[in-house]
């Protein structure tokens, strides 16, 4: 294997695939590499909530082990995983980033958690999270934020900022993620990786502690198209036990990754996603990849979906509606979290009830929770609820339009790179605004994708480009994203991910479980 | 949001003369847990009395990240039983969320319909005890699930008030349910409470006959809520004055478990109404648990504005749209309309009106079908089912059906004792011997009847030797006889009888008699 780094930490998925399935390595000796990295730095990164050697190793022994008897598996058998920790794990705490589950550990395995164990993909650990997924930062993770590797003042993006920092400081080559307003794409864009959000009902939600069930989605994240291709080609295809799952096979991803082609693609650049309000740098990458799209032979045209700014004030009535009724089931009465009201005595089921909600969730959850009780209340339920729903239905019209025209819709995923620590953490609105661009496809259903588009001129961190395509053709998103990661690779000499700073090793002091 | 009264005694009104003063007006809210082998949304067991939190799984305990997925059988007994109520099906529909907090709840919300019903506007028809038929009006059914069940430990009264702690038991979490909403049914004056029993009697046949629900009130399988309001009268019920009065504040009576109960708890109700109106009081809008017990209601929870259980439709689930080919498949299936089947078996069988009522009081009407469809007479048939069996079924304090299933005795053993008894084996008396004996588990009628020795008697030497014994003994009756008094040998045949130990044949006894006399 020529193309096996000496720190196998450092290497594809794909790479490392190919080299467990030639005996090159072995599972344990990879799962074994990484299992160290995390012991050096995420003290410093605090990507984990929870690391599970034993486990992950027994999982990497028994892929050995079948690999030793001539067992046929998978392309990433013996690969090791972070897991995000809104999946179910059975006998591994799972916790969402919030004190009310501190201690759960899941008596069942999430659908796509199951796939994984049984596509051999030893699990290393939980990677940290917003609470309940509710954030941009992993600011409000109940067990303190994750740091972008890039810069560990800054955020790694929310609400999957441990798994996209937890690839960005090469704790593992792969991890989940869930997209519920950007919480894939977001994270992999402030910190160099990629990350896809399926198709709505592309893959099994079943298992994954729900935010908004209309919008929620899990998907793969990787540091190259192709491996996330090869992830998300596991964690796809349909769940007999999630009723909104499509019966469908899985798109044929990993082939566009592998294809690559852009060649006569109509490209739309979304006019109400960029310009003013987005960081020139930001702006500047994001136009170079579009050139790079037009040199590689796509057809760039300018599209306008006008009804996109309304987007994030529907998001913010759905979203909040669905979480406040998905939370309700946080009572105390059969697990996690449970207090009793401060000096009663004998308290009834509603006072516990309120007490642990009062102890148990932060203060963001409490105000969606609070947003979406009275966008649901009667009386205001068709002005909020019923008006946000109606916005989701011209959206998708925009969506349909525009793909009449183009094969693929394009933009920064964000507005800016990584900010800092505290910088939002006081205003809800200018957080919620970091996800102008991501929020669209989730109100649509359709699939997206954030992979690097170099590194903002300004201030030297990463860009994020944005390509979402019609639904079930996700395929699309890895063929752009594989042409334009080709593009780029070159016109950077390397991955981007190549030029962040080498970390301080720490040992962990992890608060959480 | 919710009060607790005390318990005390609420002033009654004469009920004939809160009829004379007042029009009452009643909604009906039947739930009916279907026995689909699996649960609504997972696949769960259904069975009743289970070890508690023993049929649970991660979807009906509510643990975070499980996601519902439709049961089809429900929805088709759904559709099947909105067909049989005359309703009209809907081509597509959602399930709703109905949002409050329960600890028997699991997930803190009820997955329900709110505004999009599977079946809506239909009608059952239902005779009245007289024979005269009401017409109630059917709002809607619906589908949702049922919550758990809690268990309040260390109060007087089994109820949450003064209780030391709660058990919960989430078998019950989760059970497919069909809500049942009748239009207010208006009308039926002092027959009200009537009107409400017969309804519900006439339900319960119906979803019987559908077989999609064990439809036991007292397991809780079929539950009435019974709405009543009272309106000043205005004329007679039906009269155009009186439709035009409007409706007055409702209460909603809850843990009404019997027909008897909807009949008494609808009284009640309408007499309480009546005495605090007619004291000048206004009737509060609020839910009453009625106590079979003491035969009254007590206040429950206030119903009020505050109430918001902030429906949205389920985003975990997608919507259902029937089919028209499902639709008319499943009409297919219905069974015949009860009513029409019971005139059409009465017929049949040429039994009175009372009898008839006997048998579908004792729940006997299918048995008693199969039973002359083994070749059974169908005098017969409702003579043995009616007796014995339903006598222990009684004592058991259980139901004729599941008495007899749990035995199996089935309506070819009552054909097979029946048989007996026509091809001169048995009389009368040893067939009612040999069926207990079946009944106590010795066997089949034959079986019984062999082990125990009874056989009539066919050897007519000795049949003839008993009927001259016992005509030597009676000269005077034998006189009379030969007199013509036919009646008379009656007492004779008797002797005889008791001669060879019941085990002769009667008629051929009486033959006998009447040849050497007349």
């Amino acid at each position: 294997m020529t193309d096996l780094p000496a720190d196998l930490t450092r290497a594809t998925a794909a790479v490392l695939g190919e080299a467990l399935a030639d005996k090159t390595i072995s599972s344990v000796e990879l799962t074994q590499a990484h299992l160290d990295r995390i012991a050096a730095v995420d003290g410093a990164v605090h990507s984990y909530l929870h690391v599970d050697p034993e486990g992950a190793l027994a999982a990497a022994r028994d892929v050995d082990g079948r690999r030793s008897t001539g067992e046929t598996l998978g392309v990433l058998a013996g690969v090791p995983i972070a897991v995000k920790d809104v999946m179910a794990t059975r006998g591994l705490p799972t916790t969402c980033g919030s004190k009310m589950l501190e201690g759960w550990i899941p008596p069942y395995d999430a659908t796509v958690v199951a796939k994984l164990r049984a596509a051999g993909l030893p699990i290393l650990g939980k990677t940290n999270m917003d609470e309940f997924a509710m954030g941009s930062s992993t600011e409000h993770s109940a067990y303190g934020p994750s740091r972008n590797p890039w810069d560990l003042t800054r955020i790694p993006g929310g609400s999957g900022g441990g798994s996209s920092s937890v690839l960005a400081s090469f704790q593992a080559p792969l991890a989940t993620g869930t997209d519920t307003g950007g919480s894939i794409r977001q994270p992999a864009a402030v910190t160099a990786t990629v990350g896809t959000k399926p198709t709505y009902g592309g893959v099994s939600r079943y298992g994954l502690v729900a935010l908004a069930s209309s919008l929620d989605q899990a998907g793969p994240c990787g540091r190259t198209v192709l491996d996330t291709a090869l992830l998300h080609a596991v964690m796809g295809g349909h769940d007999p036990m999630d009723s909104t799952s499509i019966a469908a096979p899985v798109p044929p991803v990993v082939e566009a990754a592998r294809r690559a082609d852009v060649s006569g693609l109509r490209v739309g650049v979304v006019k109400e996603l960029g310009g003013q309000g987005y960081q020139a740098g930001v702006q500047e990458r994001f136009d170079e990849s579009v050139q790079l799209l037009v040199d590689l032979g796509a057809e760039v045209v300018e599209v306008s979906c006008p009804n996109f700014e309304y987007a994030l004030a529907a998001y913010y009535l759905i979203l909040p509606s669905e979480a406040s009724s998905n939370l309700a089931k946080f009572d105390a009465m059969r697990y996690g979290m449970r207090v009793g009201p401060e000096g009663v005595e004998a308290p009834s089921a509603e006072q516990v009830m309120a007490a642990t909600r009062e102890a148990g969730f932060g203060p963001e959850v409490k105000r969606r929770i609070i947003l979406g009780t009275y966008a649901l209340s009667s009386g205001y339920y068709d002005a909020y609820y019923g008006s946000a729903q109606k916005v989701r239905t011209l959206i998708a019209q925009d969506f349909d339009a525009a793909f009449e025209q183009v094969d693929v819709l394009v933009s920064p995923t964000t507005p800016t790179t990584a900010f800092a620590f505290g910088d939002k953490l006081d205003d809800p609105m200018a957080m919620y605004l970091n996800d102008i661009a991501t929020i669209p496809a989730n109100l649509a259903g359709l699939p997206g994708m954030s992979l690097p588009a170099g590194l903002a001129s300004e201030d030297g961190l990463p860009v994020g480009f944005q390509i979402l395509a019609p639904a079930m053709q996700d395929d699309r998103l890895y063929a752009v994203g594989g042409a334009l990661e080709g593009a780029l690779t070159d016109r950077w000499g390397g991955p981007v991910l190549n030029g962040i700073p080498d970390l301080p090793t720490a040992p962990a002091d992890r608060t959480g479980v | 949001m919710s009060t607790t009264t005390t318990h005390h005694q609420d002033a009654v009104m004469d009920y004939d003369e809160a009829l004379a003063t007042f029009d009452p007006v009643m909604g009906l809210e039947v739930h009916v847990e279907l026995h689909t082998n699996t649960k609504m949304f997972c696949g769960c067991p259904t069975e009743f009395g289970a070890e508690p939190n023993s049929q649970v799984c991660p979807v009906c305990l509510g643990l975070p990240g499980a996601l519902p997925v439709v049961n089809e059988k429900a929805v088709e007994s759904a559709i099947r039983i909105g067909l049989a109520l005359n309703c009209e099906i809907a081509s597509w529909c959602r399930f709703a969320r109905k949002n409050y907090f329960y600890p028997d709840m699991p997930k803190n919300f009820q997955t329900s319909q709110y505004d999009e019903p599977i079946a809506f506007e239909g009608y059952l028809d239902v005779d009245l005890d007289d024979g005269t038929v009401y017409r109630v009006e059917i709002e809607r059914a619906h589908m949702e699930e049922d919550t758990g069940k809690s268990l309040h430990i260390g109060g007087a009264t089994g109820r949450i008030h003064g209780a030391d702690h709660s058990l919960v038991d989430y078998n019950r979490a989760g059970i497919p349910l069909i809500e049942i909403v009748t239009k207010p049914l208006v009308g039926a004056g002092e027959r009200a409470p009537e009107v409400a029993r017969t309804y519900v009697a006439a339900l319960r046949e119906l979803l019987r006959a559908l077989d999609v629900s064990d439809v036991k009130m007292e397991q809780g399988s079929m539950r009435c809520d019974a709405n009543v309001s009272l309106r000043a009268k205005a004329g007679e019920p039906t009269s155009a004055e009186q439709l035009a009065v409007p409706l007055g504040t409702r209460t909603e009576t809850k843990n009404v478990n019997s027909l008897r109960s909807v009949e008494r708890a609808i009284r009640y109700e309408i007499s309480r109404h009546a005495a605090v109106l007619a004291g000048g009081g206004s009737i509060l809008q609020e839910t009453r648990h009625w106590h079979e017990d003491t035969g009254v209601t007590t206040s429950g929870r206030v119903k009020s504005d505050a109430d918001d259980y902030r429906y949205f439709p389920e985003p975990d689930l997608v919507p259902v749209a029937p089919s028209r080919e499902l639709v008319d498949r499943l009409r297919g299936t219905l069974p015949e309309p009860p009513a029409e089947r019971r005139k059409r078996l009465q017929n049949d069988w040429g039994y009175s009106d009372l009898e008839m009522r006997d048998v579908y009081n004792a729940g006997a009407a299918e048995l008693i079908e199969q039973t002359v469809s083994a070749g059974a007479s169908p005098s017969a048939a409702r003579k043995w089912w009616l007796g014995e069996p339903s006598r222990r079924a009684n004592a058991e304090a259980t139901d004729l059906v599941s008495y007899a299933a749990d035995l199996g005795f089935t309506p070819a053993t009552v054909a097979e004792l029946d048989s007996l008894v026509r091809s001169g084996r048995l009389n009368d008396s040893m067939a009612r011997e040999v069926l207990g004996g079946v009944l106590d588990g010795e066997g089949g009628p034959t079986a019984v009847a062999d082990a125990r020795g009874l056989e009539l008697k066919q050897d007519d030497g000795a049949l003839e030797a008993a009927v001259d014994t016992v005509i030597a003994a009676n000269p005077d009756v034998a006189a009379k006889i030969r007199d013509g008094k036919v009646a008379a040998a009656g007492a004779l045949i008797g002797q005889v009888m008791k001669a060879t130990k019941g085990q002769a044949d009667a008629g051929k006894a009486r033959e006998l008699i009447l040849g050497k006399l007349q």
